[in-house]
């Protein structure tokens, strides 16, 4: 066992970051990864004979532009297939609405909210910038040390230069609702609509719940191509970014086994020491870097007995319940969407025609139910990346929201039920879409969870709230990569600064085992 | 605990009530948790000194009782308690404490390991939340029995032959820390060598359908042997005197305490014989570890003061005149005829040696007088009689 020698569990793109990082760095990487092919919830797989589909999560909008740099992943094969989507919130009389930033036209938009949005817009990405300037680094404890009270300084200087009405406005509003906000600044409900599914997508949330507005600046943290707040769709899918971190891995001297399930973190007097496999291998370690997210590395992977009991109440109390389900559909032909013009059939569509009803969508939520009517996200891949499918053929991919993890029917019971009511939905606003429909796949939070090894299929590892964030994510005494078991590292989602296809928390995890220098 | 409907009733009698309540002349009682004690039967001195002299027989039915048991019981129990559990054997009871993850003492207590695998652990405070808590991870079982035993200390030098007297064949044998069976009435009796006065004693436990039976028992046998009921007053002199440390009094518990720096460690308590950091895991292992590495903020000491004025609640300065403590309880020992305390002091105060006083209040018909009384470190017991740990317990 050589000091510098680290297993990383799990190759999600967190994983891989922080392989290639560490190898990078002259660490001896071995990245275990239980699927047969890296990506975790960023892959490409295929759902139907000759049809493939970003399996997990379909836009691309969060990638840390330094990674992409440092890690040369345009010299590792990553493309985009089409980048500054438009997003078009439908209308079910026809009277759609398009919103790309700061621009928006059609639907039921006044001229006052078009320039309202334009200022609400820009106010927003300077929030979101002050996220962007604490996610590059590790969140700090609460301590009176100055290395600690430097980082926190930093997110207060931050708020404090955008000057005094910022300031207020964002200590206002970071904490509530996107509801209470929205319906301040603007009066088309669909466009309000269309912009607090960015609010809740991906959460235990709706439009009125507080956290919603973090989530909305979450998302705006990202940028494409040096283009805040745009969305990009790749090619070859989601698995085209983890494809070429893999390689990029690889190329940094890290060694990745994909079917190598970890069934055991190991622990020894304390500390630990490796890994067990679920064949029985078992690799030793100084360091085990896991980005599985916090609930399955604790609880399933190491055992709450290897903790103390405030740590294991921390970890059993992680909030992960999933909200999200993933429809994939193998289309004989494009669809048709009543009122829109098939060349908008490239961007994302959504379905979240008003707050109220993605509130109403959400209701069924809290009680365990999956709403009547569920909002969607929806593209199109083949648009733009005909290989997805046979010739001529069209792939779509869906977010569809609600649909509870804890579902009380259960979703082995729920899950036809789900497609039924989501085609439903989808044959509303593009009638006879249901009649091209060759193969169909819908994935619940619960097939999440079996598919990706996401506790609760949670698309942030833990839901994304103010107390699960920064130097309480994914709990306090966990935050800063190293946990509190001796050798065991945190790399995924689940940490700082969250979820979506960025890389941070895996270039963060890289750089605190990096810092801490050979000993574990 | 099936006692759904606790919240309806603002306290609870114990099993022994019909009993006690009747000898209590004074009807002076408190609340322990759920229940109501006495405080003093009769008389305070009368009391303490049966149990010194003869026996004297506490209720001891608040106590907080947990039983353990499950697969996991023992390395549930590892986790928890800073000490080594593995070591304590079937039919063998020991004292514990167990800390938060900052390494503060949330209680003390006994852990029993009753059978094989079994264990059963007792403290002052309620502790189901956090035992739950501790649970997590774990394959065992743990039942909050409280209210299901019935339980008296019965304690003083002719505490064996009172229970021998009862019918509790070969109990002299029994060794101190040790629990064994008897039938009672067709029940079944446990008995263990423990208790909380520093003397030779037993605790005796049964269900309570039986407690009333066991009581008139008990009383009949001990007639001639000076058996009297006592209450937490009498019984607080004796664990002072024993050195023995109280939760709420000597310590805060550390899930109550609101105010950062008002908990103590194990080591701050004088119980570092009770952490063993050969266990890889413990609840508080890591906090403690780096205590030990930077040193504690105090010491829990034994102090013998100058005077007969009984230092309660004073503080303690050093020969500069400066604050370095407080005393924590506090009172004149008529069985080690001194002026006893036990104290929390700053660190490195509290050795022995160190030029300490205490500033003692006390009033005169009505007039307040101040002493300042040089106070002393004692190591050791203030009163540790042989025959606490003879064994076979002898007759007296
Ligand atoms: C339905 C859904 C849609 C989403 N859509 C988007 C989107 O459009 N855009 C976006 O940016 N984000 C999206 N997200 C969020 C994003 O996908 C995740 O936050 C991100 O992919 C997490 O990456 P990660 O590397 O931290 O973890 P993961 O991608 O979850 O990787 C963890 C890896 O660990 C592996 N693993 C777990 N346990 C073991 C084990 N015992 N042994 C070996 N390996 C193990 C898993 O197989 C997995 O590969 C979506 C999430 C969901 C759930």
């Amino acid at each position: 066992m050589t000091s510098n020698n680290v297993i990383i569990v799990g190759g999600g793109h967190n994983g891989l970051v922080c392989a290639a990082y560490l190898a990078g760095a002259g660490h001896k990487v071995t990245v275990l990864e239980a699927a047969s092919q890296v990506g975790g919830a960023a892959v490409t797989r295929e759902f139907a004979p000759g049809f493939r589909v970003s399996a997990c999560a379909h836009l691309l909008f969060m990638l840390n532009p330094e990674i992409y740099r440092d890690l040369g992943l345009e010299q590792q094969g990553f493309e985009l297939a089409a980048n500054d989507l438009e997003t078009v919130s439908l209308s079910s009389t026809g009277g759609h609405l398009f919103l790309s930033g700061s621009e928006a036209r059609g639907g039921d938009l006044g001229p006052e909210d078009v320039a309202r949005l334009k200022k609400f817009n820009a106010r927003m990405l300077k929030f979101a910038g002050v996220l962007r300037k604490v996610y590059t680094g590790r969140p700090p404890r609460l301590t009176s040390q100055w290395s600690e009270l430097k980082t926190l300084g930093k997110l207060g200087l931050a708020i404090r230069g955008m000057g005094r009405d910022d300031m207020r406005e964002f200590l206002r509003i970071a904490g509530i609702n996107i509801y209470d906000i929205l319906q301040e600044q603007f009066d088309s409900e669909m466009l309000k609509g269309a912009m607090a599914w960015d609010a809740v997508l991906g959460g235990h949330l709706g439009p009125r719940s507080n956290n919603s507005m973090l989530n909305y600046l979450h998302r705006l943290t990202g940028e494409v191509n040096g283009k805040r707040g745009a969305l990009a769709s790749v090619k070859g899918g989601m698995g085209g970014v983890t494809q070429a971190l893999a390689k990029a891995a690889a190329a940094a001297g890290a060694q990745i086994r994909t079917s190598a399930v970890v069934s055991r973190i190991l622990v020894e007097n304390g500390v630990v020491t490796g890994v067990e496999l679920e064949n029985g291998e078992k690799l030793s370690a100084s360091r085990v870097v896991s980005s599985a997210d916090p609930r399955t590395t604790f609880i399933d992977l190491v055992g709450l007995r290897h903790l103390e009991a405030g740590v294991a109440l921390q970890v059993r109390n992680i909030r992960s319940r999933g909200s999200v389900a993933k429809l994939h559909l193998a289309l004989d032909a494009l669809p048709k969407f009543t009122g829109l013009d098939p060349q908008a059939l490239g961007g994302r569509i959504l379905i979240s025609p008003s707050m109220v009803e993605l509130e109403q969508a959400f209701d069924f939520s809290k009680y365990g139910e999956m709403s009547e009517s569920p909002m969607m996200e929806i593209t199109l891949p083949t648009v733009h990346d005909p290989e997805l499918a046979p010739g001529g053929k069209h792939v779509l991919s869906a977010l569809v929201q609600y649909a509870p993890y804890e579902l009380k029917q259960g979703w082995e019971n729920g899950r036809a039920e789900l497609l039924q009511r989501t085609m439903a939905v989808l044959e509303r606003y593009a009638p006879g879409v249901g009649a091209s429909v060759l193969h169909s796949e819908i994935l619940s939070p619960a097939d999440i969870e079996r598919e990706f090894r996401i506790a609760g299929g949670h698309w942030h590892h833990g839901e994304f709230a103010l107390d699960q964030f920064m130097m309480t994510r994914p709990f306090y005494g966990s935050a800063q990569y190293a946990t509190p078991l001796p050798g065991l590292y945190l790399c995924g989602a689940g940490s700082h600064p969250g979820g979506g296809v960025m890389g941070c928390a895996g270039r963060n995890a890289a750089a605190e085992i990096i810092a801490r220098g050979g000993a574990a | 605990m099936n006692q759904k409907e606790h919240f309806r009733k603002f306290v609870y009698q114990t099993a022994f009530d019909s009993r006690t309540s009747r000898l209590n002349q004074l009807k002076a009682v408190h609340r322990w948790k759920d229940y109501l004690v006495a405080d003093a039967y009769e008389d305070v001195a009368l009391e303490y000194f049966a149990m010194r002299n003869s026996t004297g027989v506490f209720d001891l039915c608040p106590m907080t009782k947990h039983k353990i048991s499950g697969p996991d019981a023992l390395d549930y129990l590892n986790r928890l308690l800073t000490r080594d559990v593995s070591k304590l054997k079937p039919a063998r009871v020991s004292y514990c404490v167990w800390c938060d993850d900052d390494g503060q003492v949330i209680d003390d207590g006994t852990v029993f390991h009753m059978r094989e695998g079994e264990y059963m652990l007792c403290s002052q405070e309620r502790q189901l939340d956090w035992l739950s808590i501790s649970a997590l991870g774990f394959d065992v079982t743990i039942e909050e029995v409280t209210h299901d035993i019935a339980a008296l200390a019965v304690q003083g030098p002719t505490s064996c032959a009172i229970l021998r007297d009862m019918g509790l064949a070969n109990i002299e044998k029994l060794k101190p820390f040790g629990i064994t069976w008897f039938d009672f009435e067709g029940s079944e009796l446990m008995v263990s060598r423990t208790g909380f006065t520093g003397d030779l004693g037993y605790e005796v436990w049964i269900e309570p359908a039986k407690a009333e039976a066991l009581w008139d028992a008990l009383f009949a046998a001990g007639r001639i042997r000076g058996i009297r009921a006592i209450g937490t007053h009498a019984l607080e002199m004796t664990r002072i005197e024993a050195g023995f440390i109280q939760a709420g009094v000597d310590f805060l518990p550390a899930d109550s305490a609101v105010r950062h720096g008002r908990t103590r460690s194990p080591f701050e308590l004088g119980l570092s014989w009770l952490v063993d950091f050969k266990k890889p895991n413990f609840t508080g292992r890591q906090a403690l570890l780096a205590e030990k590495e930077r040193g504690s903020r105090f010491n829990l000491v034994k102090l013998d003061i100058e005077g007969n004025k009984p230092a309660k609640d004073a503080y303690i300065y050093n020969g500069k005149n400066k604050v370095v403590g407080t005393v924590t309880s506090a009172m004149w020992s008529p069985t080690a005829k001194a002026n006893i305390a036990l104290a929390s002091l700053h660190a490195p105060w509290g050795k022995p040696g160190d030029d300490l006083y205490a500033e003692i209040y006390y009033q005169r018909e009505l007039k307040w007088n101040r002493v300042k009384a040089r106070a002393t470190v004692v190591e050791g017991v203030f009163f540790d009689p042989e025959r606490r740990k003879v064994t076979p317990a002898r007759d007296y």
